[in-house]
């Protein structure tokens, strides 16, 4: 075991895949010479040279698009979207076209691509560096969409992501590229896409989180510990597919579900989660499943105070934590 | 718009209606005085919350009333424009008492601070231990209880109507569900349990029922109880019924600190402006005693012990209405004047009737000073849910024996009431003891400041 900050744990799960497998290769804006603006592909170009490590022009479309035919003829493409917020020119690529290769195709072609993107906000990065970006591809069939928490997740996950044979949205949040430390194994290993994980152990009430927002929400079961509740924190990891069998579990356990996340609420990853526990577990909860997300406004404001206001804080979570355990 | 009684303090949870400093019909500023409510701690007067005129009086004076409960209607001058529609007469006449309080209760509990792991939130007399077993019900049909809690309940084929609730507005959460189900099974231990809660709302009786036969002869006169008077009757069964309290005494030769005392009191006088009494001596040698023996400063709290880490001492001070305790905090950090600030302070607002609830909470042991009133030795009741109380006796001049001679020597008792629950003889004498020792050793040296 080594500590690794999540951005180490990318940019390694990246160059042991390329190293493994000599059909992948990475493509984006400054990745090659500039190594990428968060550096997780520094050393790239020097090592595996300038046919496996494309700077490419910037226009986000072909970007996912090179990838997407790429993918289509064996190739195991990973597409860098520099900030998640320039995602949207590749949706038709992603959602109109990747996502139906396979089903469209009946199964002759598939398309074995990673869209990687950094997302999220906390870093005073305004409106066009702060989006969360999740929901939009969570919500079509033929994705899957990953949001790892933890260093350790983050490189099992992608290099699952890689060697998936269908198209992967991989979403980084970049508040925790570097502050969020963690013991990686340095051997090999990968971890199962859809697999939920619990990360702390509890019997009073459940939060479901991912991203970021897992450090915040373990972060408020330390602090309402003292409040005398128990609290139980599952990571999603993936957001599509969802683990609905962790979900009905740990439901089960309390009977109390907060469901945090940094994007805005409505038609959000909660609100799938809440119905899929309303559908499944209705007898077992004891109170109204709940969730603490991030206001309805159109983008992250660019003063700080109010940039903290949007954000979910530890504290926010405790007092949702509070009121759902008093019920 | 319904007025409802404001959470004051952080472990009050009811107060009794005193009297309404408005008649219906009378026009009141906001802030203006509308009614004397008194809790378990003090009395004071509630602020109107608007301005408007009194339309209905709905908590009449002597009623216990939850933090939370409506207590009065007022035509806020907002609502005058729009006739309300909400008064429905029926509401408004209950065909009995017990009907008034299923009605009360449903809305009023909304939330009551639960009881903290200090005890201090205290026991909801009136609200739940007398409801307790029929929580449920008085909520009458308006009670929805989760799924989970229905599913567990019927796994284990229970009545929910037997379990309490301490969710919001008394909901039953599934944890009030698995800790009945857990009790039932350790069935021995919940009997003991069940008497107690049985002893518990006996003190309510005290309050609402009363024991002497409504003819009174010709030569007796029945005296209303006042607010106070209740609240002082109810704490006082509370420490009786609930607390197996035992007793000691210890004598002490203050002969050192009377010498001390009648050397430096008028000239403190003079630089202070307030009178230094024994009172602050003994509270200093009862705060250093008491981190000497920490086990004094504590709660029973049913499986467990809650020890204190502040030493807040309450003072027993005998005001107008009735007893009151108002609490010096964090006592062992005052000097012997700093007490005597404190305690000059205290005294006169009680005296005057200004105390407020923070001059009355948090305290974490109690001092009575029934010297002051010619006693030579008195059986003080604990004050509920205190571990301890400790009274100091009037000096008095005695022979003793010293060195095989008869003396003359200043002599006071100390008395210490405690919960046996938490503290055997070995800790209680220790305390006396403790105490002795450092009034003993207060002498012309001792520092004042």
């Amino acid at each position: 075991m080594t500590i690794k900050t999540v951005l180490e744990a990318v940019h390694d799960a990246m160059q042991e895949e390329m190293r493994r497998d000599k059909t992948v290769f990475v493509m984006g804006e400054d990745i090659g010479a500039r190594g990428g603006v968060f550096l997780a592909t520094q050393g790239f170009l020097q090592e595996f040279g300038e046919d496996r490590v494309i700077d490419t022009p910037l226009a986000e479309s072909s970007i996912a698009g090179v990838a997407l035919g790429a993918a289509m003829h064996g190739m195991r493409p990973i597409a860098e979207i520099e900030f998640g917020d320039f995602i949207w020119p590749t949706i038709n690529q992603i959602v109109g076209e990747a996502a139906k290769v396979r089903y469209g195709t009946q199964g002759k072609l598939n398309a074995p691509m990673v869209l990687r993107a950094p997302h999220g906000g906390g870093v005073r990065g305004a409106l066009y560096h702060s989006q969360s970006v999740e929901a939009f591809f969570a919500h079509t069939p033929g994705l899957k969409v990953i949001t790892p928490s933890t260093p350790y997740d983050a490189k099992g996950l992608l290099k699952s992501a890689i060697r998936d044979d269908d198209p992967v949205i991989f979403l980084e949040h970049k508040r925790t590229y570097r502050l969020v430390r963690g013991e990686v194994p340095d051997s090999d290993y990968t971890l199962p896409i859809g697999k939920a994980d619990i990360k702390r152990e509890g019997s009073d009430v459940t939060i479901i989180t991912y991203g970021l927002m897992l450090h915040h929400c373990l972060e408020a079961a330390e602090t309402v510990e003292m409040d005398d509740i128990d609290v139980e924190v599952l990571d999603l990891r993936t957001v599509r597919p969802l683990d609905i069998d962790a979900i009905l579990e740990t439901t089960k356990k309390t009977g109390k579900v907060l469901i945090v996340h940094e994007d805005n609420k409505a038609l959000g990853v909660g609100a799938e989660v809440s119905a899929i526990i309303s559908e499944n577990a209705f007898e077992y909860l004891d109170g109204p499943v709940s969730r603490l997300a991030g206001p309805e406004i159109p983008a992250m404001p660019f003063a700080p105070p109010l940039e903290d206001m949007y954000m979910i804080d530890s504290e926010k979570i405790a007092n949702s934590v509070r009121q759902l355990a008093e019920y | 718009m319904k007025i409802e009684l404001p959470q004051v303090g952080e472990s009050v949870t009811e107060g009794i209606i005193g009297k309404w400093l408005v008649a219906v019909g009378d026009k009141i500023e906001k802030y203006d005085p509308l009614v004397e409510v008194v809790t378990d701690k003090v009395a004071m007067e509630l602020p109107s919350p608007v301005a408007g005129t009194l339309r209905e009086i709905i908590a009449v004076e002597g009623e216990t009333i939850p933090m939370g409960g409506v207590i009065a209607d007022i035509e806020s001058e907002n609502e005058k424009a729009a006739p309300t529609t909400e008064d429905n007469p029926a509401d408004l006449e209950p065909s009995s008492e017990q009907d008034k309080e299923i009605g009360t209760t449903g809305i009023l509990l909304k939330d009551v601070a639960p009881v903290g792991p200090t005890g201090s939130g205290g026991i909801i007399d009136s609200a739940s231990s007398k409801k307790g077993q029929n929580n449920g019900q008085n909520r009458g049909s308006r009670v929805i209880y989760s799924p989970a809690v229905t599913r567990l309940a019927e796994i284990h084929d229970i009545n929910l109507e037997m379990v309490t609730g301490t969710g919001r507005n008394g909901r039953v959460t599934k944890k009030d569900l698995q800790n009945f189900i857990d009790s039932e099974k350790t069935s021995v231990d919940s009997k003991s349990i069940d008497q107690d809660d049985k002893k518990s709302s006996n003190t309510d009786s005290v309050r609402t029922e009363g024991t002497y036969p409504n003819v009174l002869a010709n030569d007796e006169e029945k005296i209303t109880l006042s607010p106070v008077r209740k609240m002082i009757a109810s704490n006082m069964v509370k420490s009786a019924t609930l607390i197996p309290q035992a007793w000691s005494l210890v004598e002490v030769n203050v002969s050192g600190l009377v010498e001390l005392r009648n050397k430096v009191k008028d000239d403190f006088h003079k630089r202070e402006k307030v009178n230094l009494t024994y009172l602050p001596f003994v509270l200093k040698a009862v705060s250093e005693s008491l981190k000497e023996i920490p086990l004094l400063n504590s709660s029973w709290n049913e499986d467990s012990i809650i020890l204190k880490h502040q030493i807040n001492l309450g003072i027993a001070v005998a005001a107008p209405e009735g007893l009151v305790v108002p609490v010096i905090e964090n006592a062992d950090t005052l000097s012997i004047s700093g007490l005597a600030h404190k305690l000059d302070y205290l005294t006169t607002r009680a005296r005057e009737g200004t105390l407020t609830v923070s001059d009355v909470q948090s305290g974490t042991f109690t001092v009575n000073n029934t010297g002051a009133l010619g006693s030579i030795a008195s059986q003080p009741l604990v004050n509920y849910p205190q571990a301890g109380i400790i009274t100091t006796e009037a000096i008095v001049k005695r022979p003793v024996v010293v060195n095989d001679a008869i003396a003359i020597r200043s002599m006071m008792n100390i008395c210490l009431s405690f919960d046996h629950r938490i503290i055997d003889g070995e800790q209680a004498s220790g305390f006396n003891r403790s105490v002795k020792d450092r009034l003993e050793s207060m002498n012309l040296n001792t520092q004042i400041y």
